[in-house]
């Protein structure tokens, strides 16, 4: 008998399943990382990338399934800033009138007290989170004068400044400028060898096979899953995407 | 005769006040103008015009019930308005009709039954000051009560002043980092029941809505700041305040319509002159000037 260590797993969702109203949006996804690992999330729109952030974020109830992380609940995660999310630049409103510095301190919102007065450390944190994506010259600035990459970069030193080990990235390339994808993957390596765990979701292929060690190919459940040389084939990416030829998403190149 | 009586400023500001009911009249309006102007920021944020306007409209047969059972009024209106929102919530997820298209019915639905409770309770209800508002006539318990729930309201929203914008801005994130973010949403949604239930007796049920999406939207055109922007949203509420009694004082006008019209005056002239987001740029033209 092998007895699983669920502690070795940052992540841990086993047979999740998400609807709205009854229409099902994901099922039966099971997902394993361990610290250090980037693994990248691959599917059509409406496929259930998103749901999957949802329920790992809490903001959606799974109707079926579990799911620990660092082999404890999803609430005491939560209540430990465990889990960052990175939104998509849809996902945001751009002319709320809040600055980058205090969009970054809302990473600490979670270790304050009610008040959310910032402490000494919180806004060392924030400094330091900030410097890392290189938007000190920034610190006041409205978020809806930065550029795309600046505004991606806001909100991926939020996630630093809440000290996170897991980082859940919605397309985190796209709509950036060269600079800031240079930026994003050299912190993502950095990342790695902190022992953060990061998924991240992308219609980039070519990112899939840059950064990530494992590979979910998800169509409302999980096609393929594993390491990115052994699933990331033809044939799958295939299957994930209904039927279109990884030719036609690769390019004619590869 | 009444022209000739404000040739000078100063007794235009100073003549009203000789007599009590307006010296009560502005005080009040001012206290709830700046309660209204506080909570508008986020409801302008977050999107809730129309939640606001189906909140305050809902109040309509609380009040009415309370009147005739005795009770405060302001315990009758939170009622119907929480559950105005509480029915909506339900009918759009049992149902597939449109979320717009619920709140209109609802808050409709709600009103009309206030307006039939009205003619069938043949009390002491003045229909008109449920209506209009009527901060000339406002009575001691009323302004015990006005008193009460503006503190309240802005204890809670001083408290959680950062919380509810960061539900405002992004609650997923709030959420992700162990935030109660189901009680943020009914923390909003009670201010929001309290403010519209102390922003009647200034402007009535009709136009209380406009207290509370008004001056918010004037201050979103004029900063980039949320604390900013709460600050000029309960300034702009409250000189608003001002001006309409005091003009409906002298032009012998409809007080609760005054005082919105001159918000919407002041939202106007945000509209056109906001340095960076009206109609004229005048920051943009000034530099230009300049350079």
């Amino acid at each position: 008998m092998e007895s699983i260590n669920y502690q070795n797993f940052r992540i841990d969702a086993e047979n999740i399943c998400v609807d709205y109203n009854g229409k099902v949006a994901l099922y039966d996804a099971n997902l394993r990382l361990k610290p250090g690992q980037i693994c990248g999330l691959v599917g059509m729109n409406g496929a259930g990338k998103t749901t999957f952030f949802n329920a790992l974020t809490g903001f959606v109830n799974i109707s079926k399934g579990k799911i620990r992380i660092n082999g404890e609940s999803l609430r005491s995660a939560q209540k430990d800033q465990t889990i960052a999310y990175v939104p998509q630049s849809e996902g945001i409103d751009s002319q709320f009138p809040i600055n980058v510095w205090d969009v970054v301190m809302m990473g600490r919102y979670g270790s304050m007290n009610i008040f959310r007065c910032p402490r000494e450390s919180d806004v060392q944190a924030v400094k330091d989170a900030i410097e890392r994506v290189d938007l000190t010259d920034h610190l006041s600035t409205p978020i809806g004068n930065l550029s795309g990459g600046q505004r991606k970069r806001t909100f991926l030193a939020r996630a630093i400044a809440q000290r996170a080990s897991i980082l859940l990235l919605d397309e985190p390339f796209s709509g950036v400028d060269i600079r800031t994808e240079k930026l994003i993957s050299e912190l993502f390596i950095q990342f790695k060898n902190e022992g953060k765990t990061i998924l991240l979701s992308t219609h980039d292929m070519i990112h899939v096979r840059e950064f990530c060690d494992l590979v979910l190919l998800i169509n409302k459940t999980v096609v393929a899953y594993g390491e990115t040389s052994e699933v990331f084939t033809p044939e799958n990416i295939t299957t994930t995407f209904g039927g279109i030829s990884p030719d036609f998403l690769f390019g004619p190149e590869s | 005769m009444e022209l000739c009586s404000f040739l000078t400023l100063d007794s235009f500001i100073t003549d009203p006040l000789t007599h009590g009911f307006m010296r009560k009249a502005l005080l009040m309006s001012s206290l709830v103008a700046a309660v209204c102007g506080f909570l508008s920021s986020y409801l302008t944020l977050k999107g809730w015009a129309l939640m606001g306007d189906a909140v305050s409209h809902s109040v309509m047969p609380g009040v009415v019930v309370a009147y005739a059972l005795g009770l405060p009024f302001s315990l009758g209106a939170f009622i119907f308005g929480v559950g105005s929102v509480a029915l909506i919530g339900f009918i759009k997820q049992k149902s597939r009709v449109k979320e717009d298209t619920v709140i209109g019915l609802v808050f409709t639905g709600f009103f009309a039954l206030g307006i039939v409770l009205v003619s069938k309770i043949k009390s002491n209800i003045d229909l008109h000051s449920i209506l209009f508002g009527s901060p000339l006539g406002i009575s001691l318990s009323d302004v015990k009560q006005t008193i009460f729930i503006s503190l309240l309201v802005v204890i809670l929203l001083s408290i959680y002043r950062k919380d509810l914008m960061l539900y405002c801005f992004d609650p997923r994130h709030a959420k992700t980092v162990g935030i109660n973010v189901f009680f943020l949403h009914y923390l909003l949604l009670t201010c929001l029941s309290l403010a519209a239930v102390v922003g009647l007796q200034s402007v009535g049920i009709i136009l209380v809505v406009a207290m509370l999406i008004t001056p918010g939207a004037t201050a979103y055109l004029l900063t980039d700041k949320f604390d900013n922007m709460t600050i000029i949203s309960v300034l702009s509420a409250i000189i608003s305040s001002l001006i309409g009694i005091y003009i409906s004082f002298w032009f012998d006008l409809e007080t609760g319509g005054s005082i919105v019209l001159a918000q919407t005056f002041i939202f106007l002239f945000a509209f056109l002159f906001a340095p960076r987001y009206g109609i004229f740029k005048l920051k943009k033209f000034f530099a230009g000037y300049k350079g």
